[in-house]
C-alpha cells in the first residue's frame, strides 16, 4: 500500500496544532494534512473518486435510472465532504469500510429478507405487466400475408448481458429497422452494413451476436419478442423474423387472458400471481408478488420439506458442534504433547503439522472426495475393500468429519499452543509444588484457562462450521440422495440445501430459498449472541 | 476429550488437600522414563505428521504421475514426469492461477487497510454512534456473506446491465463484492491488537504536531505489523478458497479463478478419473503461493492469532 510509505519524518516538529479541531471551515489542509505528500495523495484520491463517479454515472443517465444517480451524487458529495471537512476525522477511517459494508453486505442482507416474502421463482420474476406481455408475446403465430424480415440477431452493449435487439431487413421494401422490446425502430441506411442477400451484417451502436453467443442467450431469446401496433415480430430460427398476431389477449374488464383459438380463459390469481383457469391449470408464466409468511409456513406444514428440514438443522448442528469438538480435542492432545519443554525438534513438527493448513481447501477437499472413490479411490485400494464411502448417509457422514478434522486441527493447534504459551507457568508449578499431578493440574488450572482465552475462537468457529458450504458440496455434493426427495440429500446443511433451491437445476425457488437463509440468519444470530454473552461472562470471572 | 468422566473441580480441589501424599510424577522432571519425559510427545507427534501429511503426498505423488489417473495414483510415487505440469499450464490454468492470486493479493491489501483504518478509529477515537458501531460490525460478521448468494446474485445481474466491467463475469466485481465483507471479519480482531499499543505514543506524536494521518501511518502501522500480517495471509488465504460465489459470478472460462477452474475439472465423475493428474498438478502449483507465504509470516501467526482470541 503506498500510503503507508508516509513516514513519521516528515512530521514536522513545530507545525500546526493536532487535529484542527478549533478551527471552522472547509479546505485541505484545514484538518491536520500537514505534509505535502499528504496533501498530493489526498487530492489524488479525490481526483479519482471524481472519475470514478462519473464513470459510474454514464450509464445511469443512458438508461434514465435517477434514483441511481441521485445515490451515486450523494455517496460522492459524502466522500467529498467527509475528506475536506476538519470535524469528521473518525469517518474519515470508516467510510471506505462503511460503504463496501452497506452495498455489499447490508443491502444484499435486507433483499434477501424481502425475498422470503414473495413468490420469486423461474416463472414469478417481474411485475404483472411483463407477464401479460411475455404471455402474448409467445403466443404470436404467423398470419397468412404478414411481413417476413431477414433477421440478425444482436445486442444492445455487452455480447451476454446487453438487451437483446432484432436487426431486421424487409425483403420485399428494403427497409431496414432496429426491433427492441420497446418496439420497432426504423434504422437509417447509412449505419447499417448488408450482405448480398440483404441481410444486415454489422449497425452502428449494436453488437452483432455469433452462434455460441446466440445459444449462450437461448432462454432470452426465447421470451423476446419485438412488439408491433397489431401483435408482434418474433424469431424463427436464427436468420428469419416474422410479424404476427397473439392467440391470447388480456382483457383489463374480466382480469383474465383469452386464448383466441380454443376460447379458454385464465384469470388472474393476484394472491399467487398466476393466471389461473376453471379447471385449476395455470400459465406458466406468472408475477412476482408478496406472499406473506407462506415461504416459512412451507418449511413446517409441507410434509416432504419438513421431514428433510428437521433433518437437516439437526445434522447441521450436529456437524458444527463436532467438527469444532475434534479438531480442538485432537489439535489439544497435539499442541500438548509438542509443548513439552524437553522435546527436541519442536519446530520440524510444527511446520510440518501445520501444513494442511496452508493448503488450498477447495482442492484438498476435492482430492479427499476422489480418496473416497469407490472404484479407483485410495483408501479402498489401501485397505483392500470396495465400499461406496460416500454412497450411504452415516459413513459420508463419518468421511466428512475425518476431512473436517484433517483440515481443521491445525489451526486448533496454532491457538492453543498461542494460548499455552500465555499461561503463567507459575501456576502450574505452584500446583505440583501443592502435589497435584500433572493430569489433575490441567483439568483444574490449565484446561479453564485455554477454554476462557479460546471461547471467542471456538464459537467463531462453530459459525464457521455452521455454514461450511465447502465441506459438504466439495466432498459429498449434500448427498446421498434418496429416491422421495432428490432436492434434500443425507449430508446436506442449510446452506447447500439453499444453494440447490435456488441455482439447482430444477428451476429456481428464489423465494423458498431466501426464506431459508432467514431461518440460518435467525439460527446463526441467536446462538452467537448467546454465546458470546455467556463468554463476556467468563472474562469477568477471570 | 480429556476432561470428561472426571467429578466437579471444587470437590476434588478439597479431596487433595486432605488426602495423603502422593508421589508426584511431572512430565519435565526427570523421575520418569524416557517414555513418560519425551517419548509420549514424539508419538503423537508423528502420528499426527503422519496424518497431515498424507494426503498431501498423495496429491503430490498423483501429480508427478504420468498416467494422470486417480486409479493409477499411488500414495508414493512409483515413475515420475512433469507431463501433468506441462499439461495444465498449457491450458487455461495459467488465467485462472493468475485471476486468484490477483483476488487474493488485492483483496487481502485492501481488507486489510479497510479494517485497519476501523479498528484505529475504533481504538483511538471517541465519537458518537461508536459502541452501537462496534456491536454492529460484531453482529454482521455473523453473517456470512454467501448467505445473500440469491440477493447478490440478484444485485449483480442488475449492475452487470449498467457497468458490465465490475458486474458477473469480471474478478473485479468479485472483488468489490469481497471488500464488503472485510469491516466485518477483522475489525475486532485489530481493534484488539490496537488498544495494546500505549496511547502516550499518539499524544506525544501529537504534541509534536503530528496529524492523525502521520499518527496513524507513521507510528501505529508499524506497530501492529504482526496482525497485519495474520489478517493479510487469512484474507489471502479465504479469497483464494472462496468457492461459492466465485462459482456463481465466474462462469467464462477466461475469468475463473483456480478454485473455481479446478473444480470443473473433476467436478464430472465421468471425467474425474481421467483428469486427477491434472487437477493434482493445478493443486499443488496453487498451494505454493499459501504454503510459502505461510512459511515466511509463521513467526506472526500464533502471537497474532492469540493475540485476537485473549484479548478481542
Amino acid at each position: 500500500m503506498a500510503r503507508s510509505t508516509v513516514d513519521v519524518d516528515t512530521a514536522r516538529p513545530t507545525g500546526s496544532p493536532p487535529g484542527g479541531r478549533g478551527r471552522a471551515g472547509l479546505g485541505v489542509g484545514s484538518d491536520g494534512t500537514s505534509s505535502p505528500l499528504g496533501l498530493v495523495l489526498k487530492i489524488a484520491a479525490l481526483a479519482l473518486l471524481a472519475a470514478v463517479a462519473v464513470w459510474g454515472a454514464v450509464p445511469l443517465v443512458r438508461t434514465q435510472n435517477w434514483i441511481g444517480l441521485a445515490v451515486l451524487v450523494a455517496v460522492t458529495l459524502l466522500g467529498f465532504y467527509v475528506y475536506l471537512s476538519p470535524r469528521t476525522i473518525p469517518l474519515k477511517y470508516l467510510l471506505p469500510g462503511t460503504l463496501f459494508l452497506i452495498a455489499f453486505q447490508i443491502l444484499p442482507i435486507v433483499y434477501t429478507v424481502a425475498t422470503a416474502f414473495t413468490n420469486f421463482s423461474d416463472g414469478h420474476r417481474g411485475s404483472k405487466e411483463e407477464a401479460i406481455a411475455a404471455i402474448e408475446g409467445a403466443s404470436v403465430q404467423q398470419v397468412p400475408g404478414s411481413p417476413v424480415y431477414d433477421l440478425t440477431i444482436a445486442a444492445d452493449g455487452d455480447p451476454s448481458t446487453g438487451d437483446l435487439v432484432f436487426l431486421l431487413a424487409d425483403p420485399t421494401t428494403d427497409q431496414v429497422f432496429a426491433g427492441t422490446s420497446d418496439g420497432l425502430a426504423p434504422l437509417s441506411a447509412a449505419d447499417v452494413q448488408r450482405s448480398d442477400a440483404g441481410r444486415i451484417t454489422a449497425a452502428e451502436g449494436y453488437t452483432v451476436l455469433d452462434v455460441a453467443q446466440i445459444s449462450d442467450r437461448q432462454d432470452d431469446l426465447t421470451a423476446f419478442t419485438v412488439p408491433t401496433d397489431d401483435g408482434a415480430i418474433r424469431n424463427q430460427g436464427l436468420s428469419s423474423a416474422f410479424d404476427g398476431a397473439p392467440q391470447r389477449a388480456y382483457d383489463a374488464g374480466c382480469d383474465c387472458i383469452t386464448d383466441a383459438a380454443s376460447g379458454r380463459t385464465w384469470t388472474a390469481d393476484d394472491g399467487n400471481g398466476a393466471f389461473v383457469a376453471d379447471d385449476g391449470q395455470t400459465l406458466a408464466q406468472g408475477w412476482r408478488v408478496g406472499v406473506g409468511l407462506r415461504n416459512f409456513g412451507a418449511i413446517f406444514t409441507n410434509d416432504v420439506i419438513r421431514s428433510s428440514f428437521l433433518r437437516i438443522v439437526v445434522w447441521n448442528f450436529a456437524f458444527a458442534f463436532l467438527t469444532v469438538l475434534i479438531t480442538f480435542g485432537l489439535g489439544l492432545l497435539v499442541a500438548l504433547a509438542l509443548n513439552n519443554p524437553m522435546l527436541k525438534g519442536k519446530t520440524f513438527y510444527r511446520s510440518l503439522i501445520i501444513l494442511p493448513y496452508a493448503m488450498p481447501a477447495v482442492a484438498m477437499y476435492l482430492v479427499w472426495r476422489n480418496m473416497f472413490n469407490t472404484d479407483f479411490g485410495l483408501i479402498n485400494r489401501i485397505l483392500g475393500t470396495h465400499v461406496n464411502w460416500l454412497g450411504n448417509t452415516a459413513s459420508s457422514m463419518v468421511a466428512i468429519l475425518l476431512v473436517q478434522l484433517w483440515l481443521g486441527y491445525n489451526y486448533m493447534f496454532l491457538v492453543i499452543t498461542g494460548a499455552l504459551q500465555s499461561i503463567p507457568k507459575d501456576l502450574t508449578e505452584a500446583a505440583g509444588v501443592d502435589g497435584a499431578k500433572p493430569f489433575y493440574a490441567f483439568r483444574t488450572i490449565t484446561f479453564p484457562l485455554l477454554l476462557v482465552a479460546l471461547a471467542p475462537l471456538l464459537i467463531s468457529s462453530f459459525a464457521f462450521n455452521f455454514n461450511n458450504f465447502n465441506a459438504i458440496y466439495l466432498v459429498t455434493q449434500g448427498g446421498p440422495f434418496s429416491p422421495d426427495n432428490p432436492s434434500a440429500g443425507g449430508t446436506d446443511l442449510l446452506i447447500t440445501y439453499t444453494y440447490r433451491l435456488a441455482f439447482g437445476g430444477a428451476g429456481a425457488d428464489y423465494g423458498f430459498a431466501a426464506a431459508i437463509s432467514v431461518v440460518i440468519f435467525l439460527i446463526v444470530g441467536v446462538i452467537s449472541v448467546l454465546a458470546f454473552r455467556r463468554t463476556r461472562a467468563l472474562e469477568e470471572v477471570n | 476429550m480429556a476432561i470428561t468422566g472426571n467429578q466437579a473441580g471444587p470437590q476434588t480441589i478439597a479431596a487433595v488437600g486432605e488426602g495423603p501424599p502422593t508421589e508426584v510424577v511431572r512430565l519435565g522432571t526427570a523421575k520418569g522414563n524416557w517414555f513418560r519425559r519425551v517419548g509420549w510427545s514424539h508419538l503423537v507427534g508423528v502420528l499426527a505428521l503422519v496424518f497431515s501429511l498424507f494426503p498431501i503426498l498423495f496429491v503430490v505423488s498423483a501429480a508427478l504421475n504420468p498416467v494422470g489417473t486417480l486409479s493409477s495414483s499411488q500414495l508414493l510415487p512409483t515413475r515420475m514426469s512433469l507431463d501433468n505440469f506441462g499439461a495444465i499450464l498449457s491450458g487455461s490454468f495459467p488465467r485462472w492461477f493468475w485471476n486468484s492470486l490477483l483476488i487474493g493479493v488485492l483483496s487481502a491489501a485492501l481488507s486489510m487497510f479497510i479494517s485497519a483504518c476501523a479498528a484505529f478509529a475504533f481504538s483511538r477515537f471517541r465519537f458518537t454512534g461508536r459502541r452501537a458501531g462496534l456491536l454492529a460490525v460484531l453482529l454482521i460478521q455473523l453473517f456470512p456473506q454467501f448467505l445473500a448468494i440469491v440477493a447478490l446474485y440478484l444485485i449483480f445481474a442488475d449492475i452487470t446491465n449498467l457497468w458490465p466491467a465490475i458486474g458477473l463475469n469480471s474478478i473485479w466485481g468479485l472483488l468489490l463484492l469481497y471488500l464488503g465483507g472485510a469491516l466485518g471479519v477483522n475489525t475486532w480482531l485489530m481493534k484488539g491488537f490496537f488498544d495494546t499499543i500505549p496511547k502516550d505514543l499518539d499524544e506525544s506524536a501529537k504534541v509534536d504536531g503530528a496529524s492523525h494521518a502521520q499518527v496513524f501511518f507513521g507510528i501505529i502501522l508499524p506497530l501492529v505489523r504482526p496482525i497485519l500480517a495474520v489478517t493479510g495471509l487469512l484474507g489471502f488465504i479465504a479469497a483464494v478458497n472462496e468457492f461459492l460465489i466465485a462459482s456463481v459470478f465466474l462462469t467464462d472460462d477466461s475469468v475463473k479463478t483456480a478454485a473455481v477452474g479446478l473444480y470443473g475439472l473433476v467436478a464430472d465423475p465421468q471425467t474425474a478419473n481421467a483428469n486427477f493428474g491434472l487437477f493434482a498438478a493445478g493443486a499443488v502449483i496453487l498451494a505454493v503461493p499459501t504454503v510459502a507465504l505461510f512459511q515466511f509470516l509463521q513467526r506472526y501467526i500464533v502471537g497474532g492469532l492469540t493475540a485476537g482470541a485473549v484479548k478481542g
